[in-house]
């Protein structure tokens, strides 16, 4: 065996010699060194992890990275990661995408990975601006935006990735931060432990094009008030425990907890394998609510590439395995003697 | 109805050397099933055979309409055949849309067996006839045999409890038990067929023999006909025998490449005419490990098989014009990424949505020139039904051996034509070799092959060879991305300059006729059969003609420059407005000329010789 099989990896073993080349500043550093750090522990062999990128600023990714690699076009990474993974179920295959790249340029085939759930694992960089190019609005960026190509403010209205990634029936949807880095690193953990599709937000700061885009939940000041981190069993409270979130009716509201306001036992205990109705309600909350980071949903079902090898062995149990000189032959055949 | 005991009169036998048959009628009524039936019949009866199927677009026009006439054409004969034949000499028409819509074609005096019963007032109006032709005189010019099908049929089905829908729907199969008693075709294997077609409802298997035979019978016994058929067998070389359609040999044609290169296969496609078909075909061979993936759409169809590709599979992707064209920005990335891949286009007319159904050879420049940037891809074209088979070989030995993608030019007239292809020996075929870089001692990502310039297939999952690739453009040796100017020549020349080497292993070109002369006529892909046609017709006449049909078409043959200039002229026969020609003349500044057809329909054989005797005058 190869002693990169055997010598527990660090860090150091996924960095490339590459200059990293972002912005200084740029949301991608905070992510790349997470992903860095979380490589290590997977016990997966190097060369058994791909990143495929499509075209952006996030999707200089893979080259950072040293696992096997492909920047590709723009928009198409998860199609070129399906016919990877599909013939290549050995291979653990990470998707790196950004918010004009997955759901601008891309959106079909991010939708159709999430329904096939096909087994990659999507990291989503959304700045809500495009970078790359500098400073177009985007896909996610709020109605009104005012950027380079929409000096009157954007009359587009935003996709939420999460209701879309819900929409598609994803089977693991979640959201982290940038700068988060011990959550964001345990999403990582979770998502490497999910078999079939795993789309993750990351919310990312672009400090040139978009600066602040994600303040009120990074800024020590505002960030407790507006993070409300999912957890599986727990019930759904934030601003140190001292609000929560209350099902009243068909409506989500913010309840105060505690003395003055409402029991614990009132408010909404968070489960990631239920009805997606109530992931699809907290993703889409108003300007009035906060911001939910972690699990919207995890659940089990059939992996592509483990649908495909089970139809490719029946057929050939039942068939026997493929004789190519019956094949040529088909059906009819006459003699010339 | 009790059949009386009839005097059979004996029926004079006349020896043809070729006959050309169309059946045509509502795209509901069954004739692609009654001609492949026919075929099958004369192909077992040792007849050389071409056939060509063309239906409308629609899945179904309303009947009896002009727009939903669906035809099948086939020539059979007792000498070498290149073509479906340029005329029918028989016509058998089902209503009067079809008889409209095909009499045209019908050589002066043909055969025409009409349907009576098809001939319904409503129907005459449907197909804008003012008064029925079968009765007005305006078939003098042929010999018109009406025979009530659809009233015989009802006859012999009297009673056997079927709908009237179910009863209307066999009547194709009298019309096929009669055109093999005239031309004296076994009946066996269309009852052996129908019962396979019909095993899970024995009445109507029961019912369609029935018609077959009542159809068969009724050649026998009815005095229409003066006259039977003898077609004699061709002298077709010993051996195995199948027919195959162009999509079908594709589609064998990429399991081969699989199992000779030991390569799993990958097919990415999304259905798009006239190309489904090998999709569907390839999707049932699960068994020989392929996969298939009818993707979203056209682009994560070719990005897929690309993947598989990067992952160390053979990455098919299949398409026509339209979705070749959405296609092209991921080609050009496996031509930046090096790595090999199966593109396949079946021609169809066009611009835009065009003909989908008909046929053209427009899609050249749009595969050689269509990508941004300079962007070398290799590309074949096959040059009949059978030839599909084989030119899917090559092209994925190519594209392995040079790291590249490939592109196969098919079109809608030889994916749907049929023809007998002699069986390779499944044993003999020569094996793909396939060496995928292990040792990380040295290694670049793109260090290259001294004798192809090749860069090495690494798979991932090779331990101690983790590399990046990807669309910018890369430094010469190491793969990392580069904007240096000098190295991006140097890298547009390198890939330039390994997809001309390709042409290091063509088999010197071979000329038909005489290797210097007059005239030579140029073809490539799907032409081949009119051209050849044609060319030996214009010999028997004794003109100084020759015929050279190119397989590649890029790299362009090294010898051709050579074989062009030992000819006072160059003709060019396409089915566009001149795509090859105006390569041919760019390159060698010949002074080719071309033969055009943009018709949604191939050459005839008595139209380009008739072009060709002009260019000799």
């Amino acid at each position: 065996m190869n002693a990169t099989n055997v010598v527990p990896l660090t860090r150091k073993d996924f960095q490339t010699d590459q200059e990293v080349r972002w912005c200084p500043g740029c949301g991608d550093y905070a992510i790349l060194a997470s992903v860095q750090k979380v490589m290590p522990e997977l016990g997966i062999p190097r060369e058994n992890i791909v990143f495929i990128s499509g075209i952006g600023c996030s999707s200089r990714f893979p080259y950072y990275m040293n696992t096997y690699g492909f920047h590709t076009i723009h928009g198409r990474a998860p199609a070129i990661a399906t016919g990877l993974k599909n013939t290549r179920p050995d291979l653990q295959v990470w998707v790196v995408t950004g918010d004009g790249d997955a759901l601008s340029i891309g959106g079909n085939h991010f939708i159709h990975a999430l329904r096939r759930n096909v087994d990659l694992k999507i990291l989503l960089f959304n700045n809500r601006i495009y970078g790359l190019t500098k400073g177009q609005y985007s896909p996610t960026s709020e109605f009104g935006k005012k950027a380079k190509s929409t000096p009157y403010g954007s009359i587009d209205t935003p996709v939420n990735p999460i209701q879309l990634a819900l929409g598609a029936n994803a089977s693991f949807i979640g959201r982290s931060i940038d700068v988060e880095a011990k959550h964001l690193q345990e999403m990582l953990r979770r998502m490497a432990e999910h078999k079939g599709t795993a789309v993750l937000e990351i919310l990312q700061n672009c400090n040139v094009f978009n600066d602040g885009a994600w303040d009120h939940l990074t800024n020590k000041a505002t960030k407790d008030e507006h993070q409300l981190v999912l957890e599986h069993g727990k019930p759904l409270v934030f601003a140190g425990g001292k609000k929560g979130i209350r099902m009243r009716g068909f409506e989500l509201e913010v309840v105060e907890v505690g003395e003055g306001g409402v029991d614990e036992s009132e408010l909404l205990v968070w489960d990631e394998h239920a009805n997606p109705a109530l992931a699809f309600m907290l993703a889409g909350l108003g300007p009035d609510f906060p911001t939910p980071i972690g699990v919207f949903r995890q659940v089990e079902r059939p992996v592509h590439h483990e649908l495909e090898d089970q139809q490719i062995r029946a057929v050939t149990e039942r068939l026997g395995a493929g004789d190519l000189a019956k094949l040529i032959a088909g059906k009819d055949t006459w003699t010339v003697e | 109805m009790e059949s009386q005991p009839v005097s059979i009169p004996e029926k004079r036998v006349e020896r043809l050397d070729a006959v050309t048959i169309r059946f045509c009628g509502d795209s509901g009524d069954g004739m692609q099933l009654t001609g492949t039936e026919f075929t099958k019949a004369s192909a077992i009866a040792g007849n050389d055979l071409r056939t060509f199927p063309d239906f409308p677009a629609e899945i179904r026009a309303p009947a009896g309409t002009l727009a939903g006439v669906s035809g099948f054409q086939i020539q059979f004969s007792s000498h070498p055949v290149y073509t479906p034949g340029d005329r029918p000499d028989v016509l058998v028409a089902m209503n009067p849309a079809a008889l409209k819509a095909n009499l045209p074609d019908l050589v002066p005096g043909g055969v025409v067996i009409a349907n009576t019963g098809g001939f319904t007032a409503q129907n005459l109006k449907k197909a804008g006839y003012d008064s029925n032709p079968l009765e007005d005189g305006s078939l003098s010019g042929y010999q018109l045999i009406p025979v009530d099908i659809t009233k015989l049929t009802e006859t012999a089905l009297h009673g056997s409890g079927l709908t009237t829908r179910e009863i209307g729907r066999s009547k194709n199969m009298f019309a096929l038990g009669l055109m093999l008693w005239l031309y004296q075709r076994p009946l066996e294997k269309a009852v052996a067929d129908l019962r396979a077609k019909f095993v899970g409802r024995p009445e109507i298997a029961d019912a369609n023999e029935k018609v077959l035979r009542a159809g068969h019978a009724f050649g026998e016994t009815a005095e229409l006909f003066p006259n039977i058929y003898e077609v004699p067998a061709a002298k077709l070389a010993p051996g195995t025998y199948r027919n195959i359609s162009g999509n079908q040999a594709l589609a064998l044609g990429v399991v081969a490449a699989t199992q000779l290169s030991g390569l799993k296969g990958f097919l990415g496609s999304y259905p798009i005419t006239p190309a489904s078909d090998i999709l569907h075909e390839l999707s049932r061979y699960k068994n020989f490990g392929i996969s298939t993936f009818q993707a979203e759409d056209e682009i994560a169809a070719v990005a897929a098989a690309i993947g598989a590709a990067f992952g160390g599979n053979l990455g098919v992707t299949t398409s026509s014009g339209p979705g070749i064209a959405l296609k092209q920005e991921a080609i050009n990335l496996a031509v930046m990424a090096e790595l090999p891949l199966l593109v396949i286009d079946v021609q169809r007319g066009g611009p835009s949505t065009g003909l989908p159904t008909k046929t053209e050879q427009a899609d050249l420049l749009q595969v050689l020139y269509g990508r941004n940037g300079e962007s070398p891809v290799p590309v074949l074209a096959a040059q009949s039904p059978s030839d599909c088979f084989r030119t899917v070989l090559e092209a994925a030995r190519i594209a392995i051996r040079y790291m590249t993608p490939v592109v196969v030019l098919s079109d809608g007239y030889i994916a749907n034509g049929q023809e007998p292809w002699k069986l390779p020996d499944a044993s003999e075929l020569e094996r793909i070799q396939v060496s995928f870089r292990t040792e990380p001692e040295g290694f670049q990502p793109y260090a290259r092959d001294p004798e192809t310039l090749a860069r090495a297939w690494v798979r991932p999952g090779t331990p101690g060879m983790e590399h990046r690739i990807g669309g910018l453009e890369k430094h010469a040796l190491t793969g990392a991305v580069s904007y240096d100017p000098k190295n991006h020549e140097e890298m547009v020349k390198v890939r330039a300059a390994k997809v001309e080497r390709i042409a290091q292993d063509y088999a010197p070109l071979e000329v038909e006729g005489s290797p210097s002369g007059k005239l030579l006529v140029v073809g490539w892909g799907s032409t081949h059969g009119a051209i050849a046609g044609a060319v030996a017709e214009l010999r028997k006449r004794g003109r100084d003609v020759s015929h050279l049909h190119l397989r590649h078409l890029n790299p362009l043959p090294r010898d051709l420059g050579e074989i062009l200039s030992r000819f006072e002229r160059v003709v060019v026969p396409e089915l566009n407005l001149g795509q090859l020609r105006t390569i041919l003349r760019s390159r060698y500044l010949v002074d080719a000329k071309g033969i055009n057809k943009v018709q949604g329909k191939p050459f005839q054989i008595a139209e380009l010789v008739a072009s060709l005797e002009e260019h000799l005058s």
